[in-house]
């Protein structure tokens, strides 16, 4: 009996290291395998266009040609504005967080920001279609709009219909997404500094800010850009939220914040479904693939700063 | 002169004392800033979502355009979602454990296993539409039909990697100790890894699970073009499948009074679906650190 268990335990040893390795090659090859997809799915379009999709800006399905320039440009468009809401706003959560809350309002205050990520995009789409946008139309826009009308630059800012579609809420729906990220990975390296840096600062006779601006955010500045590079790429991947609130047309003539516009996923969103096989489907497929290598490049960035932090752990600054 | 020195001092320092009222005083403005746009997204969810609650919601078919408000539910929709994110968890859990258990276990520092951890964060960051695009090509193409099977492929894809993530991470925190103990009384590596390490960690990989299946039960992109949606009930996975993101989209855009009430229904079910699973999680995690 004994030497029967003891193959049993060895054969079951070699199954379940094996079990346990060709799942890890399976993650690997489903990497992969999306890439290749993307790249056969969208060949169509890469033969067709080149690398001149990518500053072409057409969009028409009946006479076949195809460019992402309006998308590309949408998508950055409303992600730095998105970034440039957020960063501040986050930076003043984790400040708050870290150097001013009460410790008893810490723990409940970080957990209700943490849920700003948790809720679907979904739902931050039809708030935003539904509620937020009529708002942002009547009360920020009309009275803009009246106030800045003529001025030359700033008129044209903020001209159009005021029905609250466009760039600028999908930007504030995105930041308003983006911002438990940064903010939570802000929070997370600011309580890493250490206190013997920040307490002598203080004894020094710094205020609270001269410390977070001085002491604190050089000490963890590299984390700090990475937690803004993981909502750069949650930002430039999020689809519905987008998709609801951006008003869906390809143009790059207005430089309107409160113009309809559109991005590559919500136009992957509206047209992929319906979209002929042939070059109009192989266009979008080429969309997504420039997509993924745009939140490619934002990763890498992110894990070569975490890089940094990591190397200089430990050692004398 | 030295009275003067003392007095331009006292104005730099009353000067630095304002500025970082100032700075307290915006970070403040932050805080508030988050939790208006929380308070204000539950509150409209709440106050919209319950006038269109009724039983009808959860036991009725989803209703043709401009029916009369108030008819029809969205059964189909929740049966189908749920369908798919059970599947996409039962399929996708498996793997991602496993995966985690070879990152941690059996290969911690391998060139392999950082080639995994790697591609596991670009799958994490991957936006989830592009997860949608790949299983379109690779299933729905070559079925030539939007599936039920597609859309839980596609989930089960954004499964796999939260699964590694918190699994290999709660693994790594299991003492060393606890595993040379196990292995002093000659156990099987895995008899260590079922009976002892996974056991230690369940409370952590648990929490990564649930959190994996309320970011799926809210997901739409992946499943708009695989999945699909389907104004009826039907059980079989091979053809389009209702499921309650994708209703909740094309109803939300209609211009039918019906069908717009009915979304709102939807969001309601959804986000608090979604904020309960989180909260456990959350509970769980925290219960693990006591």
């Amino acid at each position: 009996m004994r030497p029967n268990l003891k193959i049993s335990n060895a054969l079951a040893d070699r199954l379940f290291g094996f079990a346990a390795r060709g799942a890890a090659l399976l993650t690997l090859a489903l990497l992969s395998g999306i890439i290749i997809s993307l790249v056969m799915g969208a060949w169509p379009a890469i033969r067709e266009f080149g690398i001149g999709f990518l500053t072409h800006n057409a969009w028409d399905p009946v006479r076949e040609d195809f460019g992402g320039l309006a998308m590309i440009c949408g998508t950055l468009a409303t992600s730095f504005i998105a970034l440039l809401i957020a960063v501040p706003v986050s930076f003043g959560i984790a400040l708050f967080l870290t150097e001013l809350a009460p410790a008893w309002l810490k723990r409940p205050l970080g957990t209700a920001i943490e849920l700003l990520a948790a809720v679907p995009s979904i739902v931050y789409g039809m708030w935003g279609l539904m509620v937020f946008g009529p708002v942002l139309g009547r009360y920020v826009q009309q009275p803009l709009q009246s106030l800045l009308g003529d001025v030359p630059f700033l008129g044209a800012l903020v001209s159009g219909p005021p029905v609250g579609i466009g760039i600028l809420s999908a930007s504030i729906i995105l930041s308003i997404m983006i911002i438990p990220f940064i903010a939570s990975v802000m929070r997370d390296v600011f309580e890493v500094t250490p206190p013997l840096l920040k307490e002598s600062a203080y004894g020094l006779g710094a205020t609270t800010w001269e410390v977070v601006w001085h002491v604190v955010l050089p000490y963890t500045k590299t984390g700090v850009l990475g937690g803004i590079m993981l909502g750069l790429g949650r930002a430039l991947g999020e689809t519905m939220a987008v998709t609801f609130v951006i008003g869906n047309m390809n143009q790059l003539n207005s430089i309107s914040l409160f113009d309809p516009a559109n991005t590559i996923t919500s136009t992957l969103a509206n047209e992929f479904a319906e979209a002929a096989p042939g070059l109009h489907q192989a266009s979008l497929i080429y969309l997504g693939l420039v997509l993924f290598l745009i939140t490619f490049m934002v990763l890498i960035c992110s894990r070569l700063l975490l890089m940094r932090l990591k190397k200089n752990e430990g050692k004398r600054v | 002169m030295k009275g003067d020195r003392k007095t331009t001092r006292n104005a730099r320092f009353a000067r630095r004392k304002q500025f970082n009222r100032i700075a307290i005083a915006l970070s403040m403005c932050a805080m508030l800033f988050g939790m208006f746009w929380l308070a204000w997204i539950l509150w409209e969810t709440i106050s919209i979502g319950v006038s269109s609650l009724s039983l009808s919601l959860l036991t009725e078919n989803t209703p043709p355009p401009d029916d009369a408000i108030g008819a029809g539910g969205l059964s189909n929709a929740i049966k189908g979602s749920f369908l798919m994110v059970a599947l996409a968890t039962f399929v996708g859990t498996p793997i991602g454990i496993l995966t985690g258990v070879y990152l941690a276990e059996y290969d911690p520092r391998g060139k392999l296993s950082g080639t995994v951890r790697f591609i596991n964060d670009l799958l994490l960051s991957a936006p989830s539409i592009i997860i949608g695009l790949f299983v379109y090509a690779v299933i729905v193409v070559r079925f030539k039909e939007f599936s039920g099977w597609a859309g839980a492929a596609a989930l089960a894809l954004i499964v796999v990697p939260i699964v590694i993530r918190t699994t290999e991470n709660m693994l790594a925190l299991v003492p060393a100790g606890l595993r040379e103990a196990a292995y002093a009384l000659g156990a099987p590596k895995w008899k260590v890894i079922t009976r002892v390490t996974l056991v230690a960690a369940r409370a952590g990989v648990l929490t990564g699970i649930l959190l994996a299946v309320a970011r799926i039960s809210g997901e739409t992109a992946p499943l708009l073009f695989t999945a699909l949606n389907n104004q009826f009930w039907n059980a079989s996975l091979s053809g389009p499948l209702a499921n309650l993101p994708v209703t909740i989209l094309q109803f939300a855009m209609s211009p039918y009074e019906n069908w717009q009430q009915l979304a709102w229904g939807g969001v309601f079910l959804i986000t608090f679906a979604v904020l309960g699973l989180n909260i456990l999680a959350r509970m769980l995690s925290r219960e693990k650190l006591k």
